[in-house]
């Protein structure tokens, strides 16, 4: 299945149309790339909005649009560029008693729609109503159903707790979390809200080209005081050569998601500079529980084989951060005390106990995407290269993103399979949890005796003995190797010189977090 | 071409939009790649899931939701898009006059760039001229369409046009409420010079690459069909009676060149229309081209069915025109 298509060759045309450009253009035309900031910030992004309500569909659940509803619309809870919390249109929260069988959410006073009508606590309540009620087609309607009968009182929502979920509050600063105006959406429905979508963020939608450009203007009545930037524009790029010609050329102000080589190549131009922060995604390898994976040495010598570190350092050109549990250094519950060393001799010596070697190699298959993320196939490439000369004959199959889904909601992965997992809110629950328990939709790994580990936590109230349930978790998954975390994804973005911008470790581009310098 | 003939074309487009529609749905759901897999939220339980199928309406079986399909599409409605969760129809009528705009501007570029290869070719046969015109008309083919748009984006930077953008329809420093979706001619018409500029400056990278293979066809072939006419009686005629190279070739060769090269180009202008979804891709072009590969990519099983549809009805009547301008041109089909 290595065969080149039409699109492959589109992206490796691309990629060598790019670097094509810093041959001649560095010999050619080293002049500086970049014009002066301007009042409207143009952000040249790698994906188009497909849609405006954020609380349903296919792009309610897109981590990589969030950057631009969070222009728009306020959340329930905001989040710093650290992952830490603090408020959005609530202003405290939390749980009611010591019990934790009632919510108590205190609604922030001044926030006004961008229509100029306040945003009041029955707003709030409203909407979490709405997204609670699965035939709105909110994909985590069990999150909001797990509150109920939720009464505001002056800026004060209190509400029952119908299944106790330790990280309701952090799922409000999360997918679908955002707050609508109910005034608005009942006066223009859902098809009408597409249109003329409002919200109570710190930019309006004065335009919005489909498929093409976002152009917002600030809103002068946010809350959080008026962004630097009057005017944004958000140009849906797709093609990374594109994308690097709009920063090259000075047409826009700030890019991301290139390749590291280019990103490497620009910064260094003189009027662009680069920033390369780690978020909260992971690269990770699913195993399934299906033959030889059910052998714990086939599954601890394929984690034992590759040296992660050379596969950072050389094919991402040190853009991430090797890892050894499925929580990055910022989750919650992160354990630095996990390590499972590179040892390509204790690997053949595993393979060896189950009778594996070199002439009679285990064998499997490994399911990847290619250009899904950066160097995806690539790295699936190297593990097995590395796999291959302890004992292990992996035979690689490219898949779609699409493709992957489906079969991982349906457990039909193959013994190996290639995937990228986000989780902004760092929480072991939505990581090491969602992908690791086997009743669920994410997972592929389904035993026994992890899920009866697992299984007590999604309950537990006491916050530290959660804590140190996962983190007792994710010792024993690395110890019986259920899964193969690889690497903390780095985002690599470049913009104008001139520009006041900070890594977001939940990968969001936010340009009412920058500023002229 | 006669009415019944017209009629006839018109009416056998009716099955084959059936075939297509048959063929699309099934393959949509034979492929890899469950739209309600991409939607499923952490922690989803197979409740959650169900509810998520029935309110897609992909909880029935294939054969129902196959007959729930044709009897909407019967009544015009091509159902609501996963991804955009709007009317398809409505978002496919939005960007189809973005993609036929281009186009037809592609088609223009085409027509005059390769008419221009040919004439030149043909009145310097023999010469230099000729096999440079060759020379670069094989160089433009070996390059297919979505090469050259990253090529012009390479130039773009190289050679800091700034004037010749990469991205989008008009700039976003212009506001427009079109009426018609063909801004192109809606702001010539209403004098909107700004939109007209803009517009135009979008579409000149896209529709060249889109048009330079086609150019090098009607080259190639226009200039083959050109020496063949300049080896007729009535050529002769004319160089016997003094007219000049330039003359025979432009004024009485050209015209029943014309024929076989429109014929050809007819077959070609299909790929050309097939050719938007990546040449659109790259330059973020918001049409029809651009929508389809997002909802391959998103598996937005509605708006896929309606875009392909959309593309079979835009190939039909690309054919159609093609032999309407046949009959034109050739007076022989006009009255056989």
């Amino acid at each position: 299945m290595t065969h080149l298509d039409r699109r492959h060759f589109l992206r490796i045309a691309g990629v060598a149309g790019a670097s094509a450009t810093t041959g001649l253009g560095t010999l050619l035309f080293n002049r500086e790339a970049a014009a002066a900031l301007g009042d409207t910030l143009t952000i040249a992004y790698h994906v188009p909005l497909p849609a405006w309500d954020p609380t349903t569909g296919l792009s309610s659940v897109n981590p990589q649009l969030m950057s631009i509803y969070k222009c728009v619309f306020d959340q329930y809870i905001d989040q710093n560029a650290d992952l830490s919390f603090r408020p959005g249109l609530l202003t405290e929260w939390g749980w009611a008693d010591d019990d934790k069988t009632r919510v108590r959410m205190v609604v922030r006073e001044g926030a006004m729609w961008q229509d100029g009508t306040p945003v009041t606590a029955q707003d709030i309540v409203w909407n979490l109503e709405r997204v609670a009620n699965p035939e709105t087609g909110n994909p985590v309607s069990f999150v909001w159903a797990s509150i109920a009968n939720l009464k505001a009182e002056g800026n004060v929502i209190t509400g029952d707790v119908g299944q106790y979920m330790p990280d309701l509050f952090k799922w409000m600063a999360f997918l679908t979390a955002y707050v609508l105006p109910p005034h608005h959406y009942d006066e223009v429905g859902r098809e009408g809200f597409e249109k003329q979508p409002m919200g109570s963020g710190p930019y309006r939608v004065e335009e919005f080209q489909r498929g093409s450009f976002v152009r917002l203007k600030a809103n002068p009545d946010y809350w959080g005081g008026a962004p630097a930037f009057d005017t944004v524009v958000f140009k849906f790029v797709t093609d990374p050569a594109a994308r690097i010609a709009e920063i090259e050329s000075g047409r826009s102000d700030v890019t991301l998601n290139i390749p590291f080589e280019e990103f490497d190549r620009l910064k260094a131009k003189p009027g662009l500079e680069g920033v390369a922060t780690p978020v909260s995604d992971i690269a990770m390898i699913f195993f399934n529980d299906v033959a030889p994976m059910t052998d714990v040495n086939v599954r601890r010598a394929a984690v034992m084989a590759v040296d992660k570190k050379a596969i950072v350092d050389r094919l991402l050109r040190g853009y991430g951060v090797p890892i050894e549990t499925l929580l990055a250094p910022p989750y919650t519950g992160f354990d630095p005390e996990v390590n499972t060393p590179y040892d390509p001799e204790g690997a053949a010596a595993l393979l060896a106990e189950s009778g594996y070697s070199r002439e009679n190699p285990v064998e499997f298959k490994i399911q990847t995407t290619r250009g899904y993320i950066a160097k995806d196939y690539e790295v699936i490439q190297a593990i097995v290269g590395m796999w291959r000369r302890v004992g292990i004959q992996a035979e690689i199959e490219v898949y779609e993103i699409a493709k992957h889904f489906e079969l991982r909601a349906q457990d039909q992965l193959a013994p190996a399979a290639f995937y990228n997992w986000g989780n902004s809110i760092g929480d072991p629950s939505t990581s090491t949890g969602h992908a690791m328990f086997g009743p669920s939709p994410h997972s592929t790994w389904d035993t026994d005796d992890l899920d009866a580990m697992i299984g007590p936590l999604w309950v537990e109230k006491d916050e530290a003995r959660r804590i140190a349930g996962w983190q007792k978790v994710n010792r024993y998954i690395a110890e019986n190797a259920y899964v193969f975390p690889l690497y903390q994804q780095v985002q690599p973005v470049v913009h104008k010189t001139g520009l006041g911008f900070e890594g977001h470790f939940a990968n969001f581009i936010l340009p009412q977090a920058m500023s002229k310098a | 071409m006669s009415w019944p003939f017209l009629l006839r074309r018109l009416l056998l487009a009716i099955p084959t939009l059936f075939g297509v529609a048959v063929v699309v749905f099934v393959l949509l759901r034979v492929v890899p790649g469950d739209p309600i897999a991409m939607l499923i939220g952490p922690g989803a339980t197979e409740g959650d899931i169900a509810n998520l199928r029935r309110l897609y309406g992909l909880d029935e079986s294939i054969v129902l939701q196959f007959l729930y399909y044709l009897r909407d599409l019967a009544s015009g409605d091509f159902g609501t898009s996963i991804s955009m969760r709007q009317d398809v129809m409505e978002l496919v009528l939005g960007r189809l006059p973005v993609t036929i705009e281009l186009c037809l501007v592609a088609m223009l570029i085409a027509t005059g760039l390769g008419g221009a290869m040919a004439l030149a070719g043909a009145v310097w046969r023999g010469r230099v001229g000729e096999a440079a015109v060759d020379g670069a008309a094989g160089f433009i083919l070996a390059v297919p369409d979505f090469l050259w748009a990253l090529l012009f984006i390479l130039f773009v930077v190289i050679f800091a046009l700034d004037g010749l953008p990469i991205s989008g329809r008009i700039s976003h420093e212009i506001a427009f409420e079109g009426a018609t979706g063909f801004w192109l001619i809606e702001s010539g018409l209403r004098l909107r010079a700004d939109v007209f500029g803009s517009v135009l400056q979008h579409m000149i990278l896209p529709a060249t690459a889109l048009a330079l293979p086609l150019a090098a066809i009607i080259a190639r072939v226009l200039k083959t069909s050109i020496n063949e006419a300049m080896t007729q009686d009535y050529i002769l005629m004319a160089r016997v009676k003094g007219f000049s190279r330039a003359r025979i070739v432009g004024r009485e060769a050209l015209r029943n060149a014309l024929v076989p090269t429109l014929t050809l180009t007819g077959v070609q202008l299909t790929f050309l229309v097939g050719g938007t979804v990546l040449v659109e891709k790259i330059f973020s072009y918001p049409g029809i081209g651009n929508m389809a590969i997002d909802a391959v990519i998103n598996r937005d099983l509605p708006l896929i069915q309606g875009l392909v549809l959309t593309f079979a009805v835009l190939f039909i009547a690309v054919n159609l025109l093609v032999d309407m301008s046949y009959a034109l041109l050739n007076p022989r089909m006009r009255h056989g």
